[in-house]
């Protein structure tokens, strides 16, 4: 992969050649020289941007008129120059150049190649469907998904079998827009199925539907790209005005997964009930007083939490041991519990079946996946609760109400459970400058549970009921 | 499957003279080369061989077809499976460096089975098979081959009759040999409409509006119904069959039907009426479950394939032309022309091809007869085969 600082100038002339088209699969990296200012400025904006594209697809309906305004705005201000006008080159050129330099900082693990993809397709998506029809057969051929569009003829010939077989046709549709005729190698979500009609190995996808076709494409290409980018990552990290940049740009927003256990054993069985008041995130805490005072979890609970409680440091010994005392004392006598419950701890522990160590869950992992029924415990307070229990149990926890109205950062962006502990208990330990404004004594009163959240807005009733408690959730 | 001639204990002498005389060579190399467009195909082709007393060894290469006959007659192979081609030589695959040994390329294969059919047919159970239930291949056939032709537009499909209770279908276009798993698996998807195990009652449901894709199969369906099903399987016939094609439908239909059946014992009238009653309730709710007896159809004549068998691009099936060693039968190419007729117990058997060679040839007329014989079912190969080489 070439990199900047290495290659010759743009000749002027040649600017509307190389950016032909608003939107690109950014096939072919940027061949100019760029100042580090530039170069960490773009990096650290499109950072932002699909974070936000992260949050709003998590707390909108993706496409509702809520998601549409936020993402609008969050774009408008990517591009937005402080200078006047801002060009369409401008525009392109940073779009180009800041995505790229990501690839840089996204390409080392799995984990953070799979964020990255999915933020990107999710952007792209948006911009795809913004555009008007002529702009997105423009872009295919300029691409080259010669995807040809069906004749009139064949479309009125083949209608009855094209709205028998897509979703949201009907007979205006099929003879006002465009169908497109794919491979049908190119449409397996489509054709596995069975939502799209097939003859002579094509596929024939209405035009509302080939966003789908290409965002198959373009998440192949990262996926590709991003692989390839790993190898050369080596000469680019030796590069020391740009190693502090990059490792700070994937930190600081997707984190460590602490699927390594530090610190095994350090941590005893006594010390879990204290440790949930002080340290433990809302969620956590939440799960262990409902196994004090039930004796009992459901498996996701069990999961979410024996997976925190792996990730802070207990052993396989001591969870056998935490879980076993505690159900015990309910319902579940010792040998139920060794037959049906201790084959679960162990495979959390990656000690049975395909023996997969399994990592403690991300929050977004946590809020996205499984959500809670009656009966559960586990999940997102701030995402599945109710917003005035929710308030009130904060309350009961000893955050004072100005804490719950007030937004306090941290200095860090919290995405883990388990990164709340180590961070509170780097706190606790007096390990640690805070960069912004914060009260610590008042901090050492209450519990670090006020710290603050990534944007999460849980619903519009939330939004319209909370007003001061919505700010609490708000990034800025 | 009863065949009085054959008896698996003369294998070990029967094979040997099946390998030098009747295993059509010459075609075989022909199909697994494909033209020799690309290089050392036929070189990079896993086959795997079950040698007597159950020994199976993969890997199994050949770099000519000398060799592979060469090989043949002297394992005596009682089992041959064909598997991918291949980044190197399968034979040498432990002298190539970890992670590069890979399979590319393989063609499209299914595999229908008749014991996946066990809970909808009656005259037959596992292994067995009869000329009743032979019926669901056809129909099996039928359907799959349209589909893969017309909605997929693939040209070259060789359909084998496996030795013992079901077919297989080798999909052998470039295109074909070419898809990924996920494209493989895709194709299994859409081909199938029975889903569920055990545990399931009702196992096909169809929705408003129906793909054209399962009005084809629907008409092939409709052909062989009333014979199939309500003739000769009697599904409507006794009470306990009877009950299971009424766990199908909703109450109110089921109520009154078994009310009407108490009267009337004519099957066709059965099913009649049941037509009519779902015809009934189809044009009095707006929506939902208007297909009971389309649904019905197709659960207990739809084909039912594997999808793991053709979703890998490394899975081994049976080879045409193999013998089945339970059974004795060769694997035969289909010829669709003729599949009215095609008969899975007029198949030859080991035995009594070998006999057919054996037999002294008093003159000419007797000569060409049993050349004919072994011919037949070449024939069939060699047509596919020309098919096949049109383009390669």
């Amino acid at each position: 992969m070439q990199f900047p600082g290495r290659r010759k100038k743009l000749i002027g002339s040649s600017q509307n050649d190389l950016y032909d088209h608003c939107l690109q699969f950014y096939g072919q990296p940027p061949l100019e020289n760029i100042s580090l200012t530039e170069f960490e400025t773009f990096a650290v904006e499109r950072l932002k941007l699909l974070k936000t594209v992260e949050n709003l697809g998590v707390s909108c309906v993706k496409n509702s008129e809520q998601y549409t305004k936020k993402l609008d705005a969050e774009i408008s201000k990517f591009f937005f120059n402080k200078e006047d006008g801002i060009s369409e080159y401008e525009k392109r050129r940073k779009d180009h150049i800041s995505h790229f330099i990501l690839r840089l900082a996204y390409c080392q693990t799995e984990d953070l190649r799979r964020w990255f993809i999915q933020q990107e397709m999710d952007l792209f998506r948006y911009r795809f469907n913004d555009l008007h029809s002529k702009h997105k057969t423009d872009f295919l051929h300029k691409n080259n998904l010669k995807y040809e569009t069906v004749s009139a003829e064949e479309k009125k010939s083949l209608q009855d079998k094209l709205i028998a077989s897509s979703y949201g046709l009907s007979g205006t549709k099929v003879e006002e827009h465009d169908v497109y005729k794919v491979p049908f190698q190119d449409a397996l979500d489509l054709v596995r199925t069975r939502k799209v009609y097939l003859l002579a190995g094509n596929a024939y996808i209405p035009h509302h539907e080939i966003v789908t076709i290409v965002l198959n494409d373009f998440r192949t290409r990262l996926s590709k790209a991003l692989a390839m980018t790993a190898r050369s990552l080596p000469a680019v990290q030796s590069d020391e005005r740009l190693q502090p940049l990059l490792s700070h740009l994937s930190h600081a927003y997707v984190g460590q997964d602490y699927s390594i256990q530090k610190n095994i054993g350090k941590i005893s069985l006594e010390q879990i009930d204290a440790l949930s008041g002080k340290s433990f995130p809302l969620c956590m805490r939440h799960l262990h007083k409902a196994l004090r005072e039930n004796h009992h979890l459901r498996h996701g609970g069990r999961m979410q939490y024996g997976l925190f409680l792996k990730g802070i440091g207990l052993s396989l010994e001591q969870a056998l041991q935490f879980w076993r005392s505690e159900f015990v004392k309910g319902k579940v006598d010792a040998d139920k519990f060794d037959k049906a419950y201790a084959y679960s701890v162990r495979h959390m522990f990656g000690k049975e079946g395909k023996r997969t160590d399994y990592t403690p869950y991300s929050c977004m992992k946590v809020i996205l996946s499984n959500p809670p029924s009656q009966g559960d415990y586990h999940g997102c307070p701030f995402r599945h609760s109710d917003p005035e229990l929710l308030k009130q149990k904060l309350q009961n926890y000893k955050v004072s109400p100005s804490g719950t109205n007030q937004v306090e950062d941290a200095g860090f962006s919290l995405n883990h459970p388990n990164q709340y502990f180590t961070e509170s208990q780097k706190l606790l330990s007096g390990g640690r400058d805070i960069k912004k404004e914060v009260d610590m004594s008042q901090r050492s009163q209450e519990n670090p549970a006020s710290v603050t959240r990534p944007s999460q807005a849980n619903s519009k009733q939330a939004h319209e009921e909370m007003g001061d408690l919505d700010s609490f959730f708000q990034d800025e | 499957m009863p065949t009085s001639d054959y008896d698996p204990a003369c294998l070990p002498d029967l094979l040997p003279l099946y390998y030098r005389r009747l295993f059509p060579f010459s075609q075989y190399y022909r199909w697994l080369s494909y033209g020799g467009v690309s290089k050392n195909y036929f070189q990079n082709r896993e086959f795997s061989f079950t040698l007597k007393d159950d020994i199976y060894v993969r890997y199994q290469s050949f770099t000519t077809q000398n060799e592979l006959e060469k090989e043949m007659q002297k394992m005596v192979p009682y089992k041959i499976d064909i598997g991918a081609v291949y980044s190197h030589r399968p034979s040498q695959h432990n002298a190539v460096k970890s992670g590069t040994f890979q399979a590319l390329e393989k063609e499209l294969v299914f595999d229908i089975d008749m014991t996946d059919y066990d809970d909808v047919r009656r005259c037959c159970s596992a292994a067995d098979i009869c000329s009743k239930c032979w019926t669901l291949m056809t129909i099996a056939i039928r359907i799959l081959d349209r589909a893969l032709r017309e909605d997929f537009g693939f040209h070259h499909l060789l359909w084998v009759y496996s030795g013992r209770r079901g077919v297989h279908c080798w999909v052998c276009d470039d295109a074909a040999r070419k898809l990924s798993v996920a494209a493989r698996s895709a194709v299994a998807e859409y081909l199938s409409l029975i889903k569920g195990g055990e545990e399931t009652v009702r196992k096909v449901v169809l929705s408003d509006p129906i793909h054209p894709f399962i009005n084809h199969s629907l008409s092939v369906v409709e052909r062989y119904f009333c014979q199939y099903a309500i003739v000769e399987q009697d599904i409507l016939g006794s009470k306990e069959s009877v009950d299971k094609v009424l766990a199908l439908l909703p109450e109110d239909i089921k109520k009154d039907l078994t009310v009407y059946y108490q009267e009337e014992k004519n099957p066709m009238k059965r099913w009649d009426r049941l037509c009519t009653l779902v015809e009934h309730k189809k044009s009095s709710i707006k929506k939902g479950g208007q297909y009971f007896d389309k649904e019905i159809m197709l659960q207990y004549c739809y084909p039912r394939l594997d999808v793991n068998v053709s979703k890998g691009v490394n899975h081994l099936l049976k080879s045409p032309f193999s013998i089945h060693p339970k059974t004795g039968r060769i694997s035969v190419p289909i010829d669709l022309k003729e599949l009215n007729t095609f008969d899975p117990f007029e198949v030859p058997t080991i035995s009594l091809i070998c006999e057919e060679l054996e037999r002294p040839r008093a003159d000419e007329a007797e000569d060409d007869d049993v050349k004919d014989k072994e011919n037949e079912q070449e024939a069939g190969e060699r047509r596919r085969i020309r098919d096949l080489q049109k383009d390669f």
